[in-house]
Formats: structure tokens, C-alpha cells, sequence
């Protein structure tokens, strides 16, 4: 079942509360994501462990529920 | 052996290994596909492991890398990421740094 583009960003939110959250709709099929997240609180993470933090949020939605999310992380630049 | 191990094998006892979709010939998903292509533009040697040919493996990566999603490529035992870190380090030259640090040196590419 396809997810809400609000219902991930809140999952985010949920656990990065610091999370600036930007999502698009790439296909319009509700299916396919491209999200881009920042957060003061990735600072001094590698990407790999900022993802992770994200995959956590999703709660074994992604690959799931969430056939696809391009993720791109960051820290805010000052 | 368990699936754990075999994984943990692989992936120590190969200096680039990507878990994917499809083989580096034949990638059948787009995710996987960006990641031979990368790969092969850098034109280091690595292994290819199709996670399409077993239900087994294709969990058990996810589970030893903690990470949802594949394909998941692996340097030196050290997991870097999968498809969306991948490009953007490539694209950022640190994934051609990341090589060189870790002693996997490509064909071609001053």
C-alpha cells in the first residue's frame, strides 16, 4: 500500500525532531519518493549512520510499505 | 554456515563487494544499475552478489547491515553505503577517496 507523503515526514519528525524534512512525490504515484532531510543533530554522523537514523523513523517501512525513497541527508549549513 | 557468516565472509574476503538486484551484466532493478554503473566507471574490480538468487541472502544483508534497502556495497569489510550515498559521493569525488584510501586502486582515471 502506497504511503502519505505527510505520514513519512511525521514518522521523521517523530524520531529526528530537529528534522527539516523536504519530500517529493517523484511519480506521482504515491509510491515513489525522493526525501531530503537536515538536522542540526546529524552533526559529526556519517551518512550512512544519518540514513540509518531516517530508516529507523520509517520503522521497517521502507522496502516495505515504501518501495522507494531517494534519501539525502545533511547538516544545516550555519 | 550460516547466512550470517557467508555473508560475513563475502564480504571480508573480497576488497569491493556489491550486494544487488541482477548481476553487473544484467542489473534488474535501477537502483543496482547506478551502482555497476559507478563502479565500473571508476573501473575498480569487484564482486557482484545477485540477493535475486536467494530469499536468504536477501534478508540476511539487511539484517547485517542493519539497513533496509538494497543494493549495499561494501569496501574493505566496511559497508559505505547504498545507492543514494553512493552517488552522492561519487559525485563529490569521495568515493573515488574512499578507494584510494583503502588500497583499491581502478584501471584507468588520473
Amino acid at each position: 500500500m502506497p504511503m502519505d507523503a505527510n505520514e513519512i515526514e511525521r514518522l521523521i519528525k517523530s524520531r529526528i525532531p530537529d528534522a527539516n524534512v523536504t519530500i517529493r512525490d517523484l511519480a506521482g504515484d504515491g509510491d515513489h519518493y525522493a526525501a531530503t532531510v537536515i538536522a542540526e543533530s546529524f552533526r559529526g554522523k556519517s551518512r550512512v549512520q544519518q540514513h540509518q537514523l531516517v530508516y529507523e523513523a520509517l520503522k521497517g517501512q521502507m522496502g516495505g510499505a515504501l518501495h522507494a525513497l531517494a534519501l539525502q541527508t545533511g547538516i544545516p549549513s550555519s | 554456515m550460516s547466512i550470517q557468516q557467508f555473508i560475513d565472509n563475502e564480504v571480508k574476503s573480497n576488497d569491493v563487494v556489491l550486494f544487488m538486484k541482477g548481476t553487473p551484466q544484467f542489473p534488474q532493478c535501477g537502483f543496482s544499475g547506478q551502482v555497476v554503473q559507478i563502479l565500473d566507471h571508476l573501473g575498480v574490480a569487484y564482486k557482484g552478489i545477485n540477493v535475486l538468487e536467494s530469499d536468504e541472502i536477501r534478508e540476511g544483508i539487511k539484517a547485517y547491515a542493519q539497513w533496509p534497502t538494497i543494493p549495499q556495497l561494501y569496501v574493505k569489510g566496511e559497508f559505505v553505503g547504498g545507492c543514494d550515498i553512493i552517488r552522492e559521493m561519487f559525485q563529490a569525488g569521495e568515493l573515488q577517496q574512499v578507494m584510494q584510501d583503502k588500497g583499491v586502486v581502478g584501471k584507468t582515471h588520473a
